[in-house]
């Protein structure tokens, strides 16, 4: 389903990125790295609602001719970014939250490890399982 | 020794060794270093171990040089070869097979000897030139062979390599982990050539057989490996690594024996308890992770948190991602703790992963927790949700309870905005008071201004004598006290001012009625303005003692003239002299209303209820006595008026007796001349009596008077004349009325009349030898002082 997917800290550093065509690797480097403006943009818009129970979702952050990028960002500020084909019509908006949802599970993981140190780029297997898996559905 | 030759196997294997034994990297190695402990784990008595050290020459150099080294080890494998121990063995000993220096691999490789020994006996053509075992490899399979070579050395380097552990090894064992991973397809091929030689395995003559070698083989090596890593964990001495050896090695002899019975029962058997045995825990390893885990949570039941299995499993100085990945396996509950049997499945993965085993992608059976402890698990769960629960009450009042304080400071707050409204509330009371003390400031005033008018009313022959003595006193108080003179008169120019503004109160109270009369009132005001000034300018003319007496005599004579003029006029009994009589009445009646309020009222109703034409001194005692009016006859009526005239006098005050006190002297010498002068007498105390009722203020006014007669003296001369003027004024109405009444009831009422009179003349009498006796005091006490400035005026 997903064409990349990426995990970016607090201070818009990356902690994990991938994607699966090889070649357009620094294509959706570019996508993920200009996203984050957008995503910036919707945070401060929340900050303003004063909402309690912030939605985590943000949604669609804009389409182009041949990608669809969702963000999604967490309590502590960890923003999530995955990059969606455009031609994947069938695709809707809940299967993008499942999809974000067990996604900040396995983070959740990887961060419980004690073994994993806070701020290192994420390099834990059962973590690349779970993002292969929902990667290869594209395919 | 200097021809040695060494195959290419045989360098880079003692090469190897060398730079193991070689610590510190100065190419020669001690004696009792690693060198002992290698030739040890050769298994060879120490006798063999003895004659070794002494051919390669090492005893006498004190140390292993490279040569000595691979002297030693050629001697070695000829030792372990079974041919004799000497030096030209070494070159003489062809087809000599790699020293060995585990147990368990002794044994392998003891029946790869044999075979090589067959192997050699069929190719007697190649003995000279190829190496026999490369040799036969490239012969039969070339790539099998060379990768059949690769993992023994890495093996056997592995083993001496984790008894110790030490940061210097760090970076070897990362190369050794690479050789690790390659061994699998090595292991794989290792299989083959163990097939390779028939005539070997011939007398078993199966292909199974040679397949469950390979298990055997592989079930052999699981073993030892946990053990050296549990030995590194331990760091127990060497000693203990090679007692561990010993049942490592009987453990493969039972291997070899079950191996040996080749039933195929026994086979199907074998490969199921290999297939279990790679990741089984043995009951000795279930121990030491048992203790090990008590070392860190003593309750077996208990939980090691995530933060001390860190700290406990990085000792083992595996990399940290490889850690991360075992925690992920043994995790099985991903609470972040480790229960007992998690901490062994970690601590077994750790092992195996130290011992160059690849980790599993998922957790193996055998490793997984049981049902039990996942129930455990599961209830311990649910209890610390429960603590929460509880917990969040505990929170709740904390967080209430800072609200409870603020509750009570703004209740503190309202408390002291009332009390400041109180503070407010008392300064309004005390400016209540302050105006109350105003108003009683007020009144005070108009009651000292009401004495004035009442000085009009004297007859004329009184004024005369009192002008004389009047003289008298007034020429011995301007002597002494001629600054007093000024301040009075200023005083009574006010108290006049005073009584003019009650005149207007008196018309709205009176009506159209009274206006009529207030022009004569003003003319009197004006006469004693006069007889002030008068006063005010003789004072400075009576400073000469012998002009003094002429001078104040004709003006004194020319005022009295002017007042005997307009008694008169009065008295004529004409209408326009009726009319004339009000306004002496007019002064009282606004005294009486400015007391009481409700007297006010009642003489209007009186004034239409009576049927009777009365003079307006009737009208005042009878308003009050309404009710007896009517009970009672007209005389009765008169009767009560006088009784009270007497009380108003029992409230004397010290001017009026004083003036009282001419009028009974002049009475008793009319008495003495004529029945004319008689009646005269008796209507001169009626209105005298009549007099004294407007007399009656409260006592502070009475207060002032007695203070400011000191100050007054002149002053109280003129409210003695005043006095005899309104006498004479009341003299002429009382006559009418009793020639209007019945000549017996006349003389009853005149009867009981006189003696309330001369009751009340004796009170009065009394009361002025009183006033008499302190103004004689006064008198002496002014003439000490005259002596006393005599003397400062001659100065």
């Amino acid at each position: 389903m997903a064409v990349c997917i990426a995990v970016i800290a607090k201070e818009n550093y990356p902690l994990y990125i991938r994607s699966t065509p090889t070649e357009s690797e620094l294509k959706f480097h570019y996508m993920v790295h200009t996203s984050l403006d957008v995503v910036d943009e919707k945070i401060s818009a929340m900050g303003k609602a004063l909402v309690d129970q912030r939605e985590l979702y943000l949604g669609l952050l804009y389409p182009t001719e041949d990608y669809k990028v969702y963000g999604y960002v967490t309590n502590s500020k960890v923003k999530f970014v995955m990059v969606v084909d455009s031609s994947n019509t069938a695709l809707r908006d809940n299967e993008i939250r499942s999809m974000f949802r067990k996604l900040h599970n396995s983070y959740t993981d990887v961060m419980c490890n004690p073994f994993y140190n806070p701020g290192d780029r994420i390099q834990s297997r059962a973590f690349d399982t779970m993002v292969t898996s929902m990667m290869i559905q594209v395919c | 020794m200097e021809g040695l030759t060494l195959s290419d196997a045989e360098q880079k294997y003692y090469s190897d060794l060398f730079s193991y034994c070689d610590i510190e990297s100065t190419k020669k190695v001690v004696v009792n270093g690693r060198v002992l402990e290698l030739f040890r784990a050769a298994q060879l008595p120490n006798d063999v171990v003895l004659q070794i050290m002494e051919l390669c020459g090492a005893t006498r150099l004190g140390y292993f040089g490279r040569s000595q080294f691979y002297i030693a080890l050629k001697l070695v494998a000829v030792a372990q070869s079974g041919f004799p121990l000497r030096v030209e063995s070494i070159n003489t000993v062809k087809d000599l097979p790699l020293p060995r220096f585990v147990a368990s691999k002794n044994e392998q490789e003891s029946r790869l000897a044999a075979s090589y020994s067959s192997d050699s006996e069929n190719q007697g053509s190649y003995s000279g030139v190829i190496p026999p075992p490369p040799g036969r490899g490239q012969v039969k399979k070339g790539p099998g062979s060379h990768d059949a070579v690769q993992p023994r050395p890495s093996a056997e380097q592995q083993e001496p390599v984790s008894p110790v552990v030490s940061p210097q090894q760090s970076p070897p064992t990362s190369p050794h982990t690479w050789r690790k991973h390659s061994r699998h397809p090595s292991g794989g091929n290792s299989e083959r050539p163990l097939t390779g030689p028939g005539p070997f395995w011939s007398p078993f003559g199966d292909a199974q057989a040679g397949s469950s070698a390979g298990d055997a083989v592989w079930s052999g090596q699981s073993p030892p490996p946990p053990q050296d890593n549990w030995v590194s964990f331990a760091d127990t001495p060497p000693t203990s690594a090679l007692l561990t050896m010993h049942p490592a090695s009987v453990q493969d002899q039972t291997t070899v024996r079950t191996v040996a019975s080749a039933a195929t029962a026994n086979e199907i058997r074998r490969q199921s308890s290999s297939y279990e045995d790679p990741w089984k825990i043995t009951d000795e390893q279930r121990q030491y992770y048992v203790n090990q885990f008590k070392t860190i949570q003593p309750d077996l039941n208990g939980f090691i948190p995530g933060s001390a299995a860190k700290e406990f499993f990085t000792k083992s100085k595996l990399p940290i991602l490889e850690l991360s990945h075992i925690w992920e396996l043994s995790d099985f509950d991903k609470d972040g703790a480790l229960t007992l049997d998690e901490f062994c499945a970690a601590f077994h993965l750790v092992v195996a992963r130290k011992n160059g085993y690849d980790l599993p992608e998922k957790l193996p059976e055998s490793l997984m927790p049981k049902l039990i402890d996942l129930e455990d698990s599961a209830d311990v769960g649910e209890q610390p949700g429960e603590v929460g629960y509880s917990g969040s009450p505990a929170e709740a009042p904390p967080s209430k309870s800072p609200s409870m304080p603020s509750l009570n400071q703004t209740w503190p707050e309202l408390n002291q905005s009332s009390e400041q409204w109180e503070t407010f509330s008392e300064r309004s009371s005390s400016s209540q008071t302050l105006t109350q003390f105003d108003s009683n400031i007020a009144p005070a005033d108009p009651d000292t201004a009401i004495v004035h008018p009442v000085p009009i009313r004297m007859t004329p022959s009184k004024i005369h004598m009192q002008e004389m003595e009047l003289k008298r006193t007034s020429s011995d108080h301007t002597n002494p006290t001629s600054p007093l003179l000024v301040k009075p008169s200023d005083l009574s120019e006010e108290n006049k001012i005073n009584s003019s503004v009650k005149f207007p109160s008196g018309n709205t109270v009176d009506g159209y009625s009274s206006s009529d009369s207030f022009p004569s009132d003003p003319e009197q005001i004006g006469s004693s303005v006069t007889r002030q000034r008068s006063h005010s300018g003789t004072s400075p003319d009576n400073t000469a003692p012998p002009p003094p007496p002429p001078r104040p005599q004709p003006s004194h004579s020319r005022s009295s003239s002017l007042d005997m003029n307009r008694t008169f006029a009065v008295t004529t009994g004409q209408q326009q002299a009726g009319v004339v009589a009000h306004p002496p009445a007019v002064p009282p009646r606004p005294q009486p209303s400015q007391a009481p309020g409700p007297s006010v009222h009642r003489p209007v109703d009186a004034d239409g209820l009576i049927t009777h034409t009365s003079t307006s001194p009737q009208q005042i005692p009878e308003q009050p006595n309404f009710a007896d009016f009517s009970q009672f006859e007209v005389f009765a009526a008169s009767n009560v008026s006088e009784e009270q005239d007497s009380e108003a006098e029992k409230h004397p005050e010290v001017l009026p007796a004083e003036k009282a006190s001419d009028p009974s002297s002049s009475l008793r010498a009319a008495q003495a001349d004529s029945k004319a002068e008689e009646k005269t007498a008796t209507n001169v105390p009626a209105n005298v009596s009549k007099g004294t009722t407007p007399l009656a203020p409260p006592p502070k006014p009475v207060r002032r008077r007695l203070k400011s007669e000191d100050e007054l003296r002149p002053d109280v001369d003129e409210h003695t004349q005043k006095t005899g003027v309104l006498a004479a004024v009341l003299t002429s109405q009382p006559s009418i009325p009793r020639s209007v009444g019945k000549d017996k009831k006349a003389i009853q009422a005149s009867i009981r009349r006189n003696k309330e009179t001369n009751t009340v003349l004796a009170r009065l009498n009394s009361e002025l030898q009183q006033q008499l006796k302190d103004v004689l005091e006064e008198r002496i006490s002014l003439e000490v002082q005259l002596e006393q400035l005599r003397p400062f005026s001659h100065l």
